[in-house]
């Protein structure tokens, strides 16, 4: 253990700092959990109030789930979500992995080729993406959010992991070779596992963009049956009256899975940590 | 029988041109050493023989067969690191056994090559760990089984003692001289150690900027060095070198006398100037200024003798070595 992290002044105030930013980023998530558990007056009349016997009301919640296809929309994004991120961290991984591995001609272009990606929005190609989508009957189905999504998110992925794959000791896979694995065995037995924290934080933040995307949904799946959870939310969102219960409770509903993606991924991270030591 | 053979042997990296022409025979069951200073090769000279870079040019024959294209893992060798590469997510057993299952060897010759390697190295009780739970001499040897457990026709080491302290070297130093006398297999081990390299080789091979400068015997390279390099390379203290009028002869020649052979002599020719002393209690160093060249002297036992005294030396004629202006040996 270090010094400044066993002296109990520091502690004190790292920890300090630690759970007033803890305080003001949970505030908001905390407003939108209390008062989608209250009637819509009582959402106005006291925001910040916690619920109580007077102004308890679970409206919000019978009306998002009466919505009918509420839990269809909530799989879709779901499967979207997940399919994304799997793509996201298989592709770029494999990208990073022989880009840091093999010396071979247009290495470092072909590196940042891919990671041009970075700093263009791939939103500037809506409309060339919908065509391509329209031409090849992908519109209104899974795969078009997918495709976009994987294609959105491999540059920065592959940035990432590159610069982690380079860090795994020559070494090693070069005993891996002489102990007979194959370069697909190097890399999904020996790399994967030893990047697995940062795989974990590509993951996070790319899982949290595509869970609420409004924009290519509206554009290249708007249909009922591949509606996601954002998207099928807006139903509460009028242009004169907006059923704040609803959008509240639906809200609160979309926190849950993001949830348990994000506590899985980081279990990795720590996981990844504390058993990377490799000398 | 020959276990490897290299016959002119070339490696570039680009326009880097690493290896130079390398000519080595290995015999089998020999134990080879290669030494050299820093970045002269060692390693990839290694690297090739190991099939984990294709040389540019020439010949590596494994055994009879050439093995230019050959698979790492199908050459018959086996490798410890420098930096023990061992697998961070597996435990010891499984280290070890990574290469066996890869071959699909029957789960009997696995368990019984696991209980053999872990009996000689003293690993029975750490097959459950894993790599970061155990000691720097303790993943030594962990390396080394998983290269023995292959039952390899060649051992390849690079460098596996540098991470070691003093005494742990030492130990293992000796534990792998053990492993050869038991094994009877060829091992070629690298290393810029000059101890190591004396202590362990049935022969050198000494390297200099990607070529082969001398091979030999411990001993032969000791007492008959064939430049400058291996005379300066091969011995602790390193072997003086001094201009030949220095030393009372004629010539543009410069003369090589070992630390050891340099005598302190009441009546001897050579008038020297000590600057420093180190006593190691069985040996006694001296670091003393030759007409203007430092030269070490190496006493046998202890000797009183003071920085800033006098001392005269006598080097016997039989004892010194010349060499000519570009290093080469001339008698
Ligand atoms: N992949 C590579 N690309 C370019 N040059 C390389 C590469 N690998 C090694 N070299 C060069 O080859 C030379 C020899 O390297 P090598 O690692 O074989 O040295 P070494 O004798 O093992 O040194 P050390 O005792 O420090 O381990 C060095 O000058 C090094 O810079
Ligand atoms: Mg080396």
């Amino acid at each position: 253990m270090n010094k400044a992290r066993s002296n109990p002044l520091n502690a004190a105030a790292m920890h300090a700092a630690l759970i007033l930013y803890t305080l003001i980023a949970l505030f908001p998530v905390f407003v939108i959990l209390i008062n989608s558990f209250k009637t819509r007056k009582a959402i106005f009349r006291e925001p910040l109030a916690l619920p109580n016997a007077d102004s308890f009301s679970l409206i919000g919640y019978e009306t998002v789930l009466k919505q009918g296809d509420f839990f269809l929309y909530f799989q879709n994004s779901f499967i979207v979500t997940v399919a994304s991120l799997f793509f996201i961290l298989l592709f770029g991984a494999m990208a990073a992995f022989a880009l840091s591995e093999y010396r071979f001609k247009g290495n470092t272009l072909m590196g940042l080729y891919l990671a041009l990606g970075i700093m263009i929005p791939i939103r500037i190609g809506t409309v060339a993406i919908l065509e391509m989508m329209v031409a090849t009957g992908l519109v209104n189905t899974l795969w078009a959010l997918i495709l976009v999504y994987t294609a959105q998110g491999l540059p920065l992925a592959v940035f990432i992991l590159s610069e982690f794959m380079r860090g795994v000791s020559d070494d090693l896979k070069n005993a891996g070779r002489i102990d007979g694995l194959s370069e697909y065995a190097i890399f999904f037995k020996l790399a994967l596992p030893l990047v697995r924290p940062a795989m974990a934080t590509v993951a996070v933040f790319n899982m949290i963009p595509i869970w609420n995307d409004l924009w290519f949904p509206l554009i290249l799946a708007p249909a009922e049956e591949v509606k996601t959870l954002t998207l099928g939310s807006q139903v509460f969102i009028g242009q004169f009256v907006t059923n704040w219960n609803a959008v509240l409770s639906a809200l609160s509903m979309a926190i849950i899975p993001v949830l348990i993606l994000y506590v899985i991924f980081s279990r990795q991270l720590i996981r990844g940590i504390t058993s990377g030591a490799v000398k | 029988m020959t276990a490897l053979t290299l016959k002119n042997v070339n490696k570039s990296f680009g326009d880097v041109h690493v290896l130079k022409d390398i000519n080595i025979d290995i015999e089998d069951g020999e134990f080879v050493v290669f030494v050299g200073p820093s970045g002269c090769g060692k390693s990839t000279l290694l690297r090739v023989i190991a099939g984990l870079e294709d040389a540019s040019s020439g010949e590596v024959r494994i055994g009879d067969d050439l093995v230019n294209t050959t698979p790492p893992s199908k050459r018959g060798i086996a490798m410890v690191f420098q930096s023990y590469a061992l697998y961070p997510h597996l435990n010891v057993r499984k280290n070890m056994t990574l290469a066996l299952k890869q071959e699909k060897q029957p789960k009997t010759v696995i368990d019984e090559r696991v209980a053999e390697a872990s009996r000689m190295l003293d690993l029975e009780g750490y097959l459950d760990r894993y790599p970061s739970e155990l000691s720097g001499g303790q993943r030594q040897r962990v390396a080394i089984g998983r290269a023995i457990v292959r039952h390899p026709k060649l051992f390849l080491f690079d460098e596996p003692l540098s991470n070691l302290d003093a005494a742990l070297r030492m130990n293992t130093r000796i534990e792998i001289a053990n492993l050869h006398a038991q094994l009877s297999a060829s091992m070629i081990y690298v290393t810029h150690d000059q101890t190591e390299a004396m202590t362990l080789a049935d022969k050198i091979v000494v390297l200099r900027d990607g070529r082969v400068e001398q091979v030999g015997s411990p001993m032969e390279l000791y007492n008959n060095p064939a430049n400058q390099f291996v005379a300066g390379f091969l011995g602790s203290p390193a072997m003086n070198f001094l201009p030949a009028d220095q030393v009372g002869e004629s010539g543009d020649h410069i003369v090589g006398i070992r630390p050891e052979d340099l005598v302190v002599e009441g009546d001897g020719p050579l008038q020297a100037q000590v600057r420093h002393v180190e006593e190691l209690g069985g040996d006694t160093n001296i670091v003393a200024d030759l007409s203007g060249t430092s030269v070490t002297i190496r006493q046998f036992g202890q000797f009183a003798v003071r920085p800033g005294e006098t001392v005269s030396l006598a080097a016997p004629e039989s004892r010194r070595y010349r060499f000519d202006g570009a290093g080469q040996r001339i008698g």
